[in-house]
């Protein structure tokens, strides 16, 4: 996530990377990516669609050259969006929660925005050549593996059920295990809280849209005995235009920044949990290959010492990877979370003083008005 | 027959005269015109017989009647007035200034206010000047006396006199001032007694400024033809009595021939009825009466339409009116705002003097027996309260009592009772079981709230806050428990709304010719009430999400609270806590402002639902009125038709008793008449002024409002401001 990848094989500078339009046809989204080399000289722009981003991730996993990949705490990919028709916004909305808000997927292009920032500026994974093809590849990358994805997913399950409680050897994993598990679930619950806050924002933008128009069907500028009831009226009307206005700034302010946030953050404890489950699954692993080389017959004996110190290895290296990926990412979530509260107090600040400044203006006004 | 054939007849002349000549000549008019109409009218004595050729039309409309209304206010009012000032010896002065004016005339005619004001009528409505020459000079008399007759009539007439001669208008104002002393005059005289008097002639006062702003000339002409077409009446009263000798062709001669031929006729009646008429003003009632027996025929067949003959006339008397009003209405613009002004200054004043607060709810005694008790204070500086300071304890029944006593006396004329707060039974028997929740504190205090803001209202409506029993509310002690307030309980009241509004749409479809202004005023205001309630719908969802969002909020702040206890970064777990503060009170903040939305629009909203209600009721009690008046006149021309068989069959042994009967209802009819319209012009101030205030309560309320919502904003810039420095202060 530092953009501090000097020897990656990636010539783009990760930061760069944006989503800068997304076109929408049927159910299919396409989303225009441009990035620019670490240069800083020649930009690009391609044409990805959300499966070119499952192909993407999948590669990620999937590079069998690379052992250490078993530690690595994957930038989490979000969920498929559901631009179609056929689904009622209240299931997108509970699939994709914060990402599904804003107009034009505007929240969900920030977030896959950031997914790739992530993945390019991560040490391991910006190596991986399909990442460059997939940024700077005028044709659609190869075909999807996501098939596999899903059986991984459901095969996971079932594992996680057996080896989650799995007792570890490093106190260190083990009081992260825990804690990674309560505070993902901490973080969705805020994050759902607050997707209800904002969803309620939005109601109450709708009934204040609502109740101005209706005033202004009170008018009545026929009767001149109504005139000034009128001018009232148009007066309210405003004012609860500019309410209605409040809301939407704020309930925009909370989506694009805390919301996103919180958001993120729930991803990515996911996505730790998962890596951390994989090192469980490498434990599981060893503890049976020391079980087999003490149960082994001596002609087989020296050969499952060879399975279990090649186990072993291969368990050290994940957990070494995994110790520096968990301080890493430790880092750069308060890091993150930082600049999303900063930036979420500010945008509220600069709303409640524009409103504040509006109300002061409309009080001066019907003070003034003759009735 | 008569009415019909004089309201086809007259109206196409007039309108034309009306607009084309009349109006701009006296939009014009200053002083010396004012003076040019005086000469003028003398002098189209002087080339009399002409008046009739077109050549000079506007000449005789002018002598005729804009003269007319002068001299007749004169004897009138002098009489009226002087009769009021100095009782007996009425009659014995209201005829010494006539034959003054008339000494130089043909005595008979003008020896008696009667006499002359026929001849008017048949001017009026047969538009047949010739007549005026003959009573022009005496006019003049008139005129100067109507200066002498100023001191009589003090009160009334000074005050035009100096509203109008502030224009400086001098001359006209002469005009205009006794024109309207005439109307005012009239006034009292069709409303009889003193005390009321006063009031009414105040009214008259009152509404034409409020109507004037928008429809000055309008309003003028309601506000007065009213009072002028009884008059008009009462001198078509002579004629009748001729009538009543001769065949009943008689009085459409009256009307559509030549008002010579007509004059003998009359004046032969006027001069025995004249006496009489001068006497007592309950004579002149019944001699009011005596002519419905002329409309009564006419109209009572096409009973509907005699509100439609009244406007004709009314119509039809217009020429005569834009005397006045051109030069009130026009020169006047100046002190008319400032008249407005200083109603408005008065209701302010009235506003700051009468503080009148509901505090301290508390419940009294136990069980279902138990009730809510609070207590009144009212501060004020105004003299009919015995003290600056009263403090007294009510219960809810008490306020439903004070409703119901001051809708009985009061909505009947056609005032707008603003409706106490609806019995709740379920809310009150929550606080009765003594459930301390959140729901009946609730219900409390919004009952509270309602209460004193239905005491302001009350308060502020300058005739209300007149009934004693208003005060005695305010000072008393201890009041009588107030009985069968069960009645209006909640379901109760909305019933009667409900059978009021029944009532009334029956009835405007009968009505419906009667007058625009009410016609139009009734379809707004039931639009109105619709879109009320389209609001408050509207408002009560925006409450109902308020409140949404405050226990969301309190949730979320719930749940960062927790992140931030879980949260290892030291920095973080802070700043998370923080937050979880400012979301706490973010949610007071949402609360406080639901809380605002309610008891400021929500609430407001429903208060004028349910005065609409009453605002409709007061319609209703003028259908009612009209419906009675209409009856009534159905009835004598019943026994009229009576009468006529009787005389056909020649048996005067009964006769007595049918003209006894005819009396009694004639003077019936007159009562339910005035009445009418007394209802009417109060139905017609009581709306302006519901419309005035409610402007006045929105603006008041959206200020307060606005208030609220800058005092939110306030409060969140000063928790985002104290939040930044912790979010920047996560490492």
């Amino acid at each position: 996530m530092d953009a501090s990848n000097k020897e990656s094989a990636l010539n783009v500078n990760a930061s760069s990377i944006k989503i800068s339009d997304v076109s929408q046809d049927g159910d299919m989204l396409t989303f225009a990516i441009t990035s620019q080399n670490l240069s800083g000289s020649g930009g690009v722009c391609v044409f990805r669609t959300y499966e070119d981003f499952i192909w993407l991730q999948q590669s990620l996993f999937s590079q069998e050259d690379v052992p250490e990949l078993q530690g690595v705490i994957f930038p989490p990919l979000p969920d498929k969006p559901l631009p179609s028709h056929s689904h009622t916004q209240a299931k997108v909305l509970k699939q994709l929660g914060f990402l599904s808000l804003g107009d034009k997927w505007q929240i969900y292009c920030k977030a896959l925005e950031l997914y790739l920032q992530q993945v390019a500026a991560h040490t391991l994974l910006s190596k991986n050549k399909e990442l460059y093809n997939f940024l700077s590849s005028s044709e659609s990358p190869g075909k999807q593996r996501s098939k596999k994805g899903i059986f991984n997913r459901l095969s996971q399950v079932m594992e996680e059920m057996r080896k989650e409680g799995h007792k570890d050897v490093d106190e260190f994993f083990q009081s992260e295990r825990d804690k990674t598990t309560n505070l993902s679930v901490l973080f969705k619950v805020a994050t759902e809280k607050f997707l209800e806050v904002v969803l309620t924002k939005q109601k109450l933008a709708l009934a204040c849209g609502h109740f101005s128009t209706s005033l202004h069907l009170c008018v009545n500028q026929e009767n001149a005995d109504a005139v000034a009831f009128s001018k009232i009226c148009l007066k309210l009307s405003d004012i609860i235009e500019t309410m209605k206005r409040n809301f939407e700034k704020v309930s925009d302010n909370d989506m694009s920044t805390l919301g996103l946030g919180l958001e993120l953050e729930s991803r990515y404890q996911e996505a730790k949990r998962e890596m951390l489950f994989r090192r469980t699954c490498r434990l599981v692993e060893l503890d049976n290959a020391n079980k087999n080389v003490d149960r082994a017959k001596p002609n087989k004996k020296a050969h499952m010492e060879e399975v279990q110190k090649a186990t072993q290895k291969e368990f050290n290296l994940i957990s070494s990877v995994a110790k520096q990926e968990i301080v890493h990412y430790h880092r750069t979530r308060v890091q993150v979370l930082r600049d999303f509260l900063i930036d979420w107090c500010e945008k509220q600040l600069s709303t409640a003083q524009e409103s504040s400044t509006l109300f002061s203006q409309y009080l001066e006004a019907c003070k003034g008005l003759a009735v | 027959m008569k009415m019909a054939a004089s309201s086809e007849r007259s109206p196409p002349p007039f309108p034309e005269l009306e607009d084309q000549e009349l109006e701009p000549e006296l939009e014009d008019e200053d002083s010396d015109e004012g003076a040019d109409i005086f000469t003028g009218s003398t002098l189209s004595s002087m080339d009399p017989p002409l008046p009739v050729s077109t050549s000079e039309p506007d000449k005789d409309i002018f002598s005729g009647p804009r003269a007319e209304p002068l001299n007749n206010p004169l004897s009138e009012t002098a009489a009226e007035q002087l009769k009021a000032v100095s009782g007996a010896s009425s009659k014995a002065k209201g005829d010494v200034p006539v034959e003054e004016a008339g000494s130089e005339e043909p005595d008979d005619l003008f020896s008696d206010p009667l006499g002359e004001s026929g001849a008017e009528l048949e001017t009026h409505t047969s538009n047949a000047p010739l007549l005026d020459f003959s009573e022009e000079p005496p006019k003049s008399d008139p005129i100067k006396k109507a200066a002498s007759a100023d001191d009589y009539i003090k009160k009334p007439q000074k005050d035009i006199f100096e509203e109008s001669t502030e224009d400086g208008v001098k001359a006209a104002a002469a005009h205009v001032g006794s024109v309207a002393a005439e109307k005012k005059v009239l006034h009292t005289d069709l409303f009889g007694d003193g005390v009321d008097d006063d009031e009414d002639k105040d009214d008259l006062f009152k509404t034409p400024p409020g109507a004037m702003m928008k429809k000055p000339q309008a309003s003028l002409f309601r506000a007065e033809p009213d009072d002028i077409f009884p008059e008009a009446k009462t001198e078509a009263k002579p004629a009748t009595k001729a009538s009543a000798k001769q065949p009943n062709n008689a009085p459409t001669d009256l009307f559509t021939e030549e008002p010579f031929t007509v004059m003998p006729a009359a004046r032969a009646a006027v001069k025995p009825a004249a006496i009489p008429s001068a006497n007592t003003s309950s004579k002149t009632n019944g001699l009011h009466s005596d002519e419905e027996d002329l409309f009564a025929e006419a109209t009572v067949e096409l009973s509907l339409d005699s509100p439609r003959n009244d406007r004709r006339k009314r119509d039809a008397m217009k020429p005569s009116e834009p005397v006045p009003c051109p030069s009130t209405s026009t020169s006047s613009s100046k002190p008319q705002p400032k008249k407005l002004e200083e109603l408005e200054e008065e209701e302010k004043e009235d506003k700051f003097d009468l503080n009148i607060s509901v505090t301290n709810p508390e419940k009294v005694g136990d069980g279902m027996n138990a009730y809510m008790a609070y207590r009144v204070s009212t501060q004020t500086t105004l003299s009919m309260f015995r003290s600056k300071q009263l403090t007294v304890r009510r219960r809810f029944s008490d306020f439903l009592g004070l409703y119901e006593k001051l809708s009985e006396k009061h909505s009947p004329n056609g005032y707008i009772v603003p409706p106490a707060p609806e019995k709740s039974i379920l809310g009150m028997t929550k606080v009765k079981v003594g459930k301390e929740d959140l729901s009946s504190d609730e219900f409390v205090e919004r009952r509270r709230a309602a209460l004193e803001r239905y005491l302001q209202r009350v308060v502020s409506h300058p005739s209300l806050l007149q009934d004693p029993d208003v005060r005695e509310f305010l000072e008393k002690e201890e009041l009588p428990r107030a009985v069968s307030t069960q009645a209006l309980s909640g379901a109760g009241f909305l019933k009667m709304i409900n059978k009021a509004t029944d009532a009334v749409s029956k009835m405007t479809i009968k009505m419906n010719e009667s007058d625009v202004w009410f016609e139009e005023k009734l379809q707004e205001v039931e639009s109105e009430d619709q879109q009320l309630r389209k609001l408050h719908g509207m408002v009560e969802s925006l409450v109902n999400h308020r409140k949404e969002l405050s226990v969301n909020t309190a949730v979320f702040a719930k749940s960062v609270a927790m992140l931030g206890s879980s949260e290892d970064n030291t920095a973080l777990s802070r700043a998370l806590s923080q937050l979880a503060e400012v979301e706490d009170r973010i949610e007071q903040l949402h609360q406080d402002q639901a809380a605002n939305d309610f008891f400021i629009f929500a609430e407001l909203l429903a208060d004028y639902i349910r005065l609409l209600g009453a605002v409709r009721a007061c319609f209703d009690q003028r259908m009612k009125a009209w419906q009675r008046w209409q009856d009534g006149q159905n009835m004598l021309q019943k026994k009229r038709e009576a009468e006529a068989k009787l005389l056909w069959a020649n048996k005067p042994e009964k006769l007595q008793q049918a003209k006894d009967e005819i009396g009694e209802w004639e003077g019936r009819v007159s009562q339910y008449e005035r009445d009418f319209d007394r209802v009417s012009a109060t139905v017609r101030k009581e709306v302006m002024r519901f419309e005035k205030e409610k402007t006045r309560d929105f603006k008041k309320q959206i200020i307060k409002y606005l208030q609220s919502l800058l005092h939110s904003e306030q409060q969140l810039i000063k928790y985002w401001e104290a939040f930044l420095p912790e979010a920047k202060a996560i490492a």
